[in-house]
């Protein structure tokens, strides 16, 4: 972009704070966000800190072709202008600044709480009509599942709008990363979102090692992709399984659900538990893959591979399963680039975004599994997906483990660097993970961000609902699979 | 079409744990730790200072809180003596708070419900699941459950939709403050006589989250709790284990 006023930064980079640009104004620094943005820059995360009695607005802008990150950052009291209505990818970042720091977000279309920190959580938009009618669902809804409101506004089954209302599972997680002692730090990261551990511990030890310069070896990085996509095939597996049942398709539904539970079982063995807690941590990780089970695991994939190309194949090639998945829940590309949307979701309208391609990271510099996208921004799309990038992980685990680097398990790392910027991304099953991790003069943590791909997402769900029948929700929801925890930190 | 759905079904096998029964898992599954107190010397506490939750009590002889570990096996790789290890058992469910501080003496295991309730849950209980604030690990690790491997429908134990049908609660997460009013009304829904059950660390404890002002440090802080089951998510033999002890399907010494 010509006449950049933003720093440059690759992933996993650090930045002293100082080198940080800070604009003269607020306005001039959201006119220049919006001129980015209108440029096709991606606003990867827009948070605030507190400084000296003032707050701090910071920005991430993303040159998803360019593989770079640009960082920029300006002062505000009281407000600073509203982005939302020209560029609604920015709507959710700033309702979340308004609710951490009290600031306005001047013409905001729709400002209320993200996280029931205020009482405007319990007031939806409403349409008036004489037939026009609501459905409220949540926070407790039907199935083992996170709370959160949906809020429809329907004529007949048609549904005009969708509303969702999280913040239930809300822990007080940047917080709680702000001020914990260390030894309890990687527990919280561990379940900020608990289907997601290995990509939100994985965002958080490239942001600590880049603070506390630590060296991984070769092995550790591999290991950890390995690690990586092992949790990305059992999600995938485990969505595509979750999306049979919705349309009551119970061979797959049940081979699916099983085969999940394989790939959290090769976790548990290589980790100790099955969805990876402790592996990972700062310098390296806590376990390695030896010849013997490396060989074993060689083995199994080969078998599941069969296993889920026969379940794939009664999926996808059932006609009254695709009579339910095709046209239905559709996204355009035009709207996915709008709201910002990422992962799986954003691949499956045709964008090619993903983290390990785009910002490359750890292990993924060297190697990475080609990028999938399907056309068409329906669930049809979004399983699709699921079921080629299944394919893309099979081949990349089944290739690393056969030769796997040597090195040692876990380096040292050092102390946190003062005044220090660590922006790290993961592409989580999900879609891309950001942590940013901020030191104070001591090399104390003085502002933790979190962003889980959901983040963005959750607009896009109920983007798709626009004229759809609410019968179809769950089957959409499914497709979509976001997290509420993630989400509400 | 039909010839592909027979051929899949052949292939995929028979895929049900046999359950209760001797199972095995890998070397590296965290179950249920032990403690071997007669190797802690004096005034060693090197096990308590790196448990991140203050799940380790020192002194002699040191204790451990199933309630509160999150099974990462730091105290194990603190003590140089072997005095806490971790066994690959996963039976440690319990019915009291108490039940779950373990220390050289055996493990008190979840007793079966008496008289009534047991002749009215014992061979079918219907349990809602209340997620608050759970980081949704626990949760899928229930939901796990349903799958055709454990097949808890096979002991008469179902997850439902509405707290009406259901005879008790599982509650996962550390009970948010945003969540606490949700839940106490699910409960009120539920009708009585009624269980509630609460499942991994967060729940029983706070788990990473205690002492964050946005929790409530689990769901006793708020309800009345008949079975804790612990682990951080426990492993779904481990929750599987601990409901079947509660119906006296599997027998506790």
């Amino acid at each position: 972009m010509n006449g950049n006023l933003f720093t440059p930064l690759r992933n996993g980079q650090v930045l002293e704070e100082e080198k940080i640009p800070v604009l003269g104004t607020v306005n001039a620094f959201t006119e220049y966000l919006g001129l980015a943005m209108a440029e096709g820059f991606r606003l990867a995360a827009y948070f605030g800190r507190r400084i000296d009695g003032q707050v701090k607005l910071y920005a991430l802008l993303a040159d998803d072709e360019d593989g770079r990150l640009w960082m920029g950052a300006a002062y505000a009291s009281e407000s600073f202008p509203s982005l939302a209505s020209r560029f609604p990818q920015s709507h959710l970042f700033e309702r979340e600044i308004h609710e951490q720091f009290g600031l306005l977000p001047v013409g905001h279309p729709w400002l209320k709480s993200v996280r029931l920190g205020s009482p405007d959580a319990t007031s939806f938009f409403r349409m008036d009509g004489d037939e026009v009618h609501e459905v409220a669902v949540g926070p407790v809804h039907a199935g083992i599942i996170e709370p959160g409101h949906f809020r429809f506004q329907c004529h007949g089954e048609n549904v005009f709008h969708l509303e969702i209302q999280l913040g239930y599972q809300h822990r007080g997680v940047e917080s709680l990363l702000e001020t914990l002692p260390f030894s309890r730090v990687p527990f919280v990261v561990d379940s900020i979102a608990g289907d997601t551990t290995l990509g939100h511990s994985l965002a958080w030890a490239m942001g600590w090692e880049s603070l506390g310069g630590a060296r991984v070896s070769a092995r550790a990085e591999a290991l950890r992709a390995v690690a990586l996509e092992l949790e990305r095939l059992a999600n995938h597996t485990g969505d595509l399984g979750a999306m049979s049942g919705d349309v009551a398709f119970l061979p797959s539904a049940s081979y699916f659900g099983r085969l999940r539970g394989d790939f959290l079982n090769m976790l548990l063995e290589l980790t100790g538990a099955r969805l990876g807690r402790g592996f990972l941590r700062p310098g390296g990780v806590t376990d390695d893959l030896p010849a013997g089970m490396a060989e074993e695991f060689g083995k199994r994939l080969k078998v599941l591979r069969r296993d889920l190309r026969d379940a794939a194949g009664l999926f996808f090639e059932t006609p009254s399963v695709s009579a339910r998945l095709e046209g239905t829940g559709i996204l355009t590309p035009e709207t996915c680039r709008d709201l910002g949307l990422v992962g799986p979701v954003a691949r499956a309208c045709g964008l090619a975004r993903d983290v390990r391609q785009d910002h490359p990271f750890g292990y993924y510099r060297f190697n990475h599994p080609p990028t999938v996208t399907v056309e068409g921004g329906d669930v049809y799309a979004r399983a699709m997906v699921r079921w080629l990038e299944i394919e893309r992980s099979l081949d990349f685990v089944s290739s690393q483990i056969e030769s796997l680097p040597g090195g040692e398990l876990r380096g040292e790392c050092g102390p946190l660097a003062p005044d220090r910027v660590g922006v790290s991304l993961v592409e989580g099953w999900r879609g891309e993970i950001l942590h940013v991790v901020m030191t104070d003069r001591d090399g104390k943590i003085a502002r933790y961000k979190v962003k889980d791909p959901s983040f963005h997402n959750w607009t896009g769900l109920s983007q798709s609902l626009r004229g759809q029948s609410v019968s179809d929700f769950p089957l959409i929801n499914k497709s979509f699979n976001l997290s509420y925890a993630g989400h509400d930190l | 079409m039909i010839w592909d759905l027979l051929k899949a079904r052949w292939r995929q096998g028979h895929r049900t744990v046999k359950f209760p029964g001797p199972v095995a898992l890998p070397e590296r599954f965290r179950g249920r730790p032990a403690v071997d107190a007669s190797k802690c010397t004096d005034d060693c506490r090197a096990c308590a200072e790196v448990c991140p939750t203050g799940a380790v009590k020192p002194g002699k002889p040191v204790a451990l809180d199933l309630g509160k570990c999150l099974f990462c096996r730091e105290c194990a790789a603190a003590c140089s003596r072997g005095a806490v290890s971790f066994t690959r058992d996963i039976a440690m469910a319990a019915r009291r708070r108490e039940d779950l501080m373990i220390s050289s003496r055996e493990m008190d295991l979840a007793r079966a419900l008496d008289g009534k309730a047991r002749k009215l849950f014992g061979r079918s209980l219907k349990l809602r699941q209340v997620a608050a604030g759970d980081c949704s690990g626990c949760a899928v690790e229930v939901a796990v459950l349903n799958t055709v491997v454990f097949d808890l429908a096979r002991f008469g134990i179902q997850f439902v939709a509405s707290p009406r049908h259901a005879d008790g609660l599982l509650v996962t997460g550390p009970v948010t403050d945003n969540m606490r009013e949700a839940m106490k009304k699910t409960y009120e829904a539920v009708p009585a006589p009624k269980l509630v059950i609460a499942v991994g660390a967060c729940a029983i404890s706070g788990g990473p989250f205690a002492g964050s002002p946005k929790v409530h440090d689990g769901a006793e802080s708020t309800l009345p709790v008949d079975l804790f089951i612990p682990g951080c998510p426990p492993h779904p033999l481990t929750t599987l284990d601990g409901l079947l002890r509660l119906l006296g399907r599997i027998e506790s010494k």
